[in-house]
């Protein structure tokens, strides 16, 4: 017989996160180095204040489309041998732009680093944006968009942010472009993207890894010499949201098995002063395994594979959406638990175990996320890119453990928004329409897919 | 660069291994039991799949769910995997809760069934059936593996039949298959344990024997049924899927040397210089070339028995027809079956793959997992420490041998899959058939 007395924990064994050192070069370009000498691993990772949220109007996808045409050339090599020398020193560049930054990051041994950051600096720094690679990446993103017409998930998370946000909304279009704003980009659009945008004073280079702060430097300042100075201002983001009301969009999907819901509305910017309240509301509400959507949803009623909500965290105010996708026939009761906690974790105290298993887990596991090179330097670029202090990695389970009940129902009346709630189903409208009707949780508004 | 490694067995059959690395506060722990979909009987497929989810709904001593409430309580992270050789447990703690996740394995491996109810089967039930039609019905190409089993494996073998199970077995289901298939399979001579970080191996090795080794040995498990294959199919094989898909996408396996023998790298190194990112033969020729495929790349399913897989994985552009993506792809492994491969290739994608095996190692996780997996399939977890120098190994010379002896036409399995709306253009299938 196994012992049915419970293991208690052990001391709790120290943890810091990784020391890093922040300074300007003399080019301009912000470094920040933590050398971690577990394994000889080195992640770069650049980042650039070209993210999507700076496409111009009519442009969406310009951002994404030039981080990724980056690798396609430059004065010296083109794409293919630029992929081939990367790859010959094993490592490959990925590429690409989110709402705040464009990146490109490459982890590779500690040995070799020195060849790669040198090529990553020619490819930053001399892109020749080959016109037939322009047009393939185009064409590339356009099958993209057409995969997503046959894929629910990818197309519920579309359509809720295209109800959701304004249609003068960067974010009511997808970060990569619409097929429409994909079609009509150029070569000289990306060009005049690059000269705009990439620039010393809005690049960060983040090293992490078996590598010395001597070293880093040594090797960013010869990598990167030769780049355009200064900085340039972003561009003001619009996050209104459509409407006031609360709308049910049903996109059908004729014969569709399940459900894919969407049910949120405009969330909280990343730099807000309750962000740590909000963070562990959103635990108990939906975060974790063990959340309150998710038992009931899941667990109790065996509707899904999984129910979650999330506060997707930009510069500006992303979304707030709980995401599940639930068989056909139980959409309207399943819907009706998701509007149903939403009231609940607003009008009622949470208890002090649910409190605990938030603050516990989200305490507990923070050395854990912090294994690797590459994850190190993600969570140094969240510092640069939503300008939190230096000292917020060292702060944040303070800040965590210093959430309390009352915080966390603050949080939840003021952060969410039972009425203004946005509600997406991608499914088949014969089965669900009626059942969904009859909650009146909004107008209903049916699209073909 | 290499991990350190011990090994221990306790008097029930229990494999232990460890693996001290005291960097972070963090330890891992991994358990793979020796059954997959591969030790069901027809009739019962999902069963290795459904357990997973039953493991979770408590036992003698935890309630239902309390397993990933506890785990998370002590700021953890955990999660369940089935494949169709072995089926696995894991979590990654902080340091000094490794107790209490080593206790929360052995209290499900020994007494399991006090803790089960119809109730509980019931509602998981309904939860893997949601998760088929999340993962394979309601997604595009979410059939690929099973359609592809079926395919590739002669009826009866049992690597044929699906991972997560038809919704018919999972209907059929009832308590006491579960508690058989339980009593047969989850005991402590048919599990490796691992745990990998910052503990110290006598204190480890201690709770291990404490919590473990109560557990009674099990009464031995039933043979598989003759697994043994011929290296090739022996004729080309072929299967054009109509689906609700926006565009055509061609899976061609081959039957492979299985993982971990001497061959098994070259062909790794075959998947790896085929797919692996940019640089490799078909992004270069299909996608950036010939500008024919939206995507392309390739993989090994690492089946340790029977014979391994390697497949090709292309994605048509939406302009390019089924018949024209099933050509080109086949041109690129004349080419290759042809004129062999460069010793620049064969570099080019080792050095791919020791970034990655190394990068891989930072994670406790990770290495927990990997040790696991080699004492398992060959019952000697210090291989993990191998690999690298395996790979360095090979040489042109030997991936052609493999080349020649695998990607011959006679070793060709294609998986299509089509836009149903394409399927009724004539053309179309005519064009896919003269591929033939």
């Amino acid at each position: 017989m196994v012992t049915s007395l419970r293991p208690k924990p052990g001391p709790v064994r120290g943890y810091r996160f990784p020391r890093f050192t922040d300074q300007i070069l003399p080019s301009g370009i912000r470094l920040v180095t933590a050398p971690v000498a577990k394994l000889p691993v080195v992640t770069v990772l650049l980042i650039v204040d070209a993210g999507s949220a700076n496409d111009p109007a009519g442009k969406e996808g310009v951002a994404a489309l030039t981080a990724a045409t980056l690798l396609e050339g430059t004065a010296r090599l083109n794409g293919a041998e630029l992929a081939e020398m990367f790859e010959r020193l094993g490592t490959s560049v990925e590429s690409g732009a989110d709402w705040d930054s464009a990146f490109a990051k490459i982890t590779m041994l500690s040995e070799r680093a020195d060849d790669a950051v040198t090529l990553l600096g020619q490819v930053l720094s001399e892109p020749s944006f080959p016109e037939r690679e322009v047009e393939r990446l185009k064409a590339e993103r356009l099958a993209e968009i057409l995969q997503l017409e046959t894929e629910p998930r990818g197309l519920a998370d579309e359509k809720f942010s295209e109800f959701l946000y304004s249609p003068a909304s960067r974010y009511s279009k997808p970060d990569e472009g619409s097929a429409q704003s994909v079609s009509a980009l150029s070569r000289s659009d990306v060009e005049q993207f690059y000269r705009a945008r990439y620039r010393t004073g809005l690049t960060t280079v983040i090293v992490a890894g078996d590598v010395s702060v001597d070293d880093a430097r040594t090797l960013v300042e010869k990598a990167f010499q030769e780049w355009a100075s200064g900085s340039a201002r972003g561009q003001q983001l619009i996050a209104t949201a459509q409407t006031s009301q609360k709308i049910v969009h049903i996109v059908d999907k004729q014969d569709a098995p399940q459900s894919e819901l969407r049910v949120g509305h405009v969330g909280l910017p990343r730099k807000n002063p309750d962000f740590f309240p909000t963070l562990v509301m959103n635990a108990v509400l939906g975060g974790l395994f063990g959340s309150r959507i998710n038992l009931n949803l899941r667990e109790a009623r065996g509707y899904t594979y999984g129910a979650s909500s999330y506060y997707d965290w930009r510069r500006g105010p992303g979304p707030f959406v709980v995401s599940t996708a639930v068989q056909s026939e139980v959409t309207a009761p399943a819907l009706r638990e998701i509007f149903l906690e939403i009231e609940r974790i607003r009008s009622d105290r949470i208890s002090e175990e649910e409190l605990s298993l938030a603050t516990d887990y989200l305490d507990g596991v923070f050395p854990i996320r912090y294994e690797t090179t590459a994850a190190i330097a993600s969570a140094l670029a969240s510092l640069v890119i939503y300008g939190l202090p230096a000292d917020y990695y060292d702060t944040y389970r303070m800040h965590i453990r210093s959430v309390s009940i009352d915080n966390v129902l603050a949080a939840a009346r003021a952060h969410l928004h039972p009425n203004e709630l946005q509600t997406v189903v991608v499914g088949n409208a014969k089965v669900i329409r009626d059942s969904v009707a009859a909650l009146e949780i909004g107008e209903m508004q049916v699209h073909e897919s | 660069m290499r991990i350190p490694v011990e090994t221990f067995h306790l008097d029930n059959g229990l494999f232990v291994t460890l693996s001290e690395d005291h960097t972070a506060p963090i330890a891992a722990v991994n358990l793979w039991y020796h059954v997959g979909s591969a030790n069901e009987k027809i009739g019962r497929t999902g069963f290795a799949h459904l357990f997973e989810h039953m493991l979770f709904q408590g036992s003698a001593h935890v309630g239902s769910n309390e397993h990933f409430e506890l785990i998370q309580r002590a700021g953890g992270t955990l999660n369940g995997s089935t494949w169709l050789e072995r089926t696995n447990y894991f979590e990654t703690v902080p340091s000094n809760e490794l107790a209490l996740a080593l206790w929360l394995e052995a209290d499900r491996m020994g007494e399991l069934l006090p803790a089960m109810t119809q109730e509980k089967l019931d509602t998981q039930r309904d939860v893997v059936k949601n998760e088929r039609r999340w993962a394979v019905d309601n997604q595009p190409y979410g059939t690929m593996l099973e359609k592809m089993q079926e395919l590739v494996f002669p009826p009866s073998h049992p690597f044929q039949h699906s991972l997560i199970g038809s919704m018919e077995d999972l209907s059929a289901a009832s308590l006491d298959d579960i508690a058989q298939f339980f009593a047969t399979y989850y005991t402590p001579d048919n599990a490796v344990l691992s745990v990998a970080g910052d503990f110290d191996s006598k204190e480890a090795l201690a709770l291990i024997r404490d919590y473990f080794g109560p557990i009674p040995k099990g009464q031995g498990k039933p043979p598989l049924p003759s697994m043994t294959l011929p290296p090739v199919f022996g004729s080309r094989l072929r299967e054009v899927v109509p689906d609700n898909v926006s565009l055509p996408r061609l899976f061609m396996a081959f039957r492979s040397p299985i993982f971990g023998s001497e061959e098994y790298y070259a062909a790794s190194v075959a998947s790896a210089l085929l797919g692996m990112r940019k640089g490799s033969r078909l992004q270069r020729a299909l996608v950036r070339e010939r500008q024919i495929a939206a995507d392309a790349s390739a993989f090994t399913f690492d089946l340790a028995k029977a014979s391994d897989l390697l497949v090709v994985d292309v994605t048509a552009r939406p302009e390019t027809p089924v018949g024209q993506l099933e050509e080109e792809v086949e041109r690129e492994i004349d080419l290759l079956y042809r004129d062999g491969v460069s010793d620049e290739e064969v570099q080019r994608a080792i050095a791919l793959i020791e970034t990655d095996l190394v990068a891989s190692l930072q994670s406790a996780g990770e290495r927990a997992d990997r040790l696991s997996m080699f004492a398992t399939y060959f019952g000697d977890p210090k291989l993990v420490n191998e690999q690298a120098d395996c790979y360095r190994r090979v040489t042109a010379e030997r991936v052609n041998e493999l080349v020649s002896e695998r990607f011959g036409e006679n070793n060709r399995a294609s998986l299509i899959y089509v836009p149903r709306e394409g399927v009724e253009s004539e053309t179309m299938l005519a064009a896919a058939a003269g591929a033939n």
